[in-house]
């Protein structure tokens, strides 16, 4: 859903820390509660990067599987929408991971004090 | 030329949140809860609406901002109940955004009267998919699921199932007349979001209407 503007969104982050600096790695959190589609996401990300300091950066995409948590102490993950405890059946469940849709880090070339233009 | 990573660790929405934020403030020092309703396209919320108004709040005085790809059509339907309605259109005319974010609430605001009202519903664009991942500055999140769409809605569309605090089941008029099963479906709503309140209504008889009446006037007490 909506990767293209997702992926807008991310560049915008990383050119705002880059600072002016070539970008060759954004590192990104998708949890799996968001709705992103993580090859799409990707596939927008190398278009609407062309012409910016992040021009051929990949992006480095880590799914975060969705965790949860019931009051009754059990945890477990979920890979299909059903969110009541398996193990008491109570409904009153946390979740622990899953929601997250984050830009953690980025990698830019930095020149070598020696080898930098004088 | 060597690498150096730089730690960013911010939410790619960020943006938006920040502006819910802006707007939950201006909508806090008005003394207006807000309330997001949200559906599939054709789900009855614009009906359900006015049936509410037609019927009356109890001492709640109500405004709507309504949220579509284009046109006025329901403006214009809920305007002639003498409530204060904002039309906002997400696109110029052949096309735009499919859900309301909070930078385009954002720009509505000043079209509000919110000195007027004690609570305003957004009525956002039909769509059971991406108005979930947009906070707008909402106090609640309501969505109506229609029987004519079928009992696997919320297997379907979790986040939006999910993400609301009630689930109004409209068109019950229509039950003697499909193969819904309306047990089926209060199963797999209570797989995705157990225990959430539901309510059956039909906007077009009335019939269940009034405990909606209940639900937002309990929503504009905070």
């Amino acid at each position: 859903m909506h990767e293209l503007s997702i992926s807008r969104a991310i560049l915008d982050t990383a050119i705002g820390h880059a600072d002016g600096r070539r970008v060759v790695l954004v590192s990104v959190t998708i949890g799996a509660l968001r709705q992103v589609v993580p090859e799409s996401l990707e596939f927008y990300f190398q278009l609407v990067s062309s012409d910016t300091v992040c021009d051929g950066a990949p992006l480095d995409w880590r799914l975060e599987p969705a965790r949860l948590r019931c009051a009754c102490g059990a945890e477990w993950e979920l890979d299909a929408p059903a969110f009541r405890c398996p193990h008491c059946s109570r409904g009153q469940v946390t979740v622990l991971t899953g929601d997250q849709l984050s830009v953690d880090s980025i990698e830019v070339e930095v020149d070598d004090p020696c080898t930098a233009p004088r | 030329m060597h690498r150096t990573k730089v730690k960013v660790a911010t939410d790619v929405l960020d943006a938006n949140a920040t502006i819910a934020r802006a707007n939950r403030e201006d909508f806090d020092r008005a003394g207006v809860r807000v309330v997001n309703l949200m559906s599939a396209p054709g789900a009855g919320k614009t009906a359900l609406l006015e049936r509410v108004l037609i019927d009356g709040l109890n001492g709640v005085r109500a405004g709507v901002l309504e949220g579509d790809i284009q046109g006025s059509f329901d403006a214009d339907r809920l305007s002639a109940l003498h409530v204060p309605v904002t039309q906002l259109n997400t696109g110029r005319g052949f096309g735009g955004e499919c859900h309301l974010d909070a930078n385009m609430v954002r720009s509505a605001l000043s079209a509000l009267s919110l000195d007027e009202i004690d609570l305003l519903v957004i009525e956002n664009v039909g769509n059971l998919v991406c108005p979930a991942e947009f906070r707008v500055g909402e106090d609640r999140r309501a969505m109506i699921s229609s029987v004519t769409e079928g009992e696997d809605k919320p297997l379907k569309y979790p986040l939006m199932f999910r993400t609301c605090e009630l689930v109004v089941i409209n068109k019950i008029d229509l039950l003697p007349h499909l193969d819904f099963s309306l047990e089926r479906f209060l199963e797999n709503l209570d797989q995705v979001n157990p225990g959430v309140e539901h309510m059956l209504v039909s906007a077009r008889t009335g019939e269940g209407v009034a405990a909606f009446a209940r639900w937002l006037e309990g929503a504009a007490r905070g």
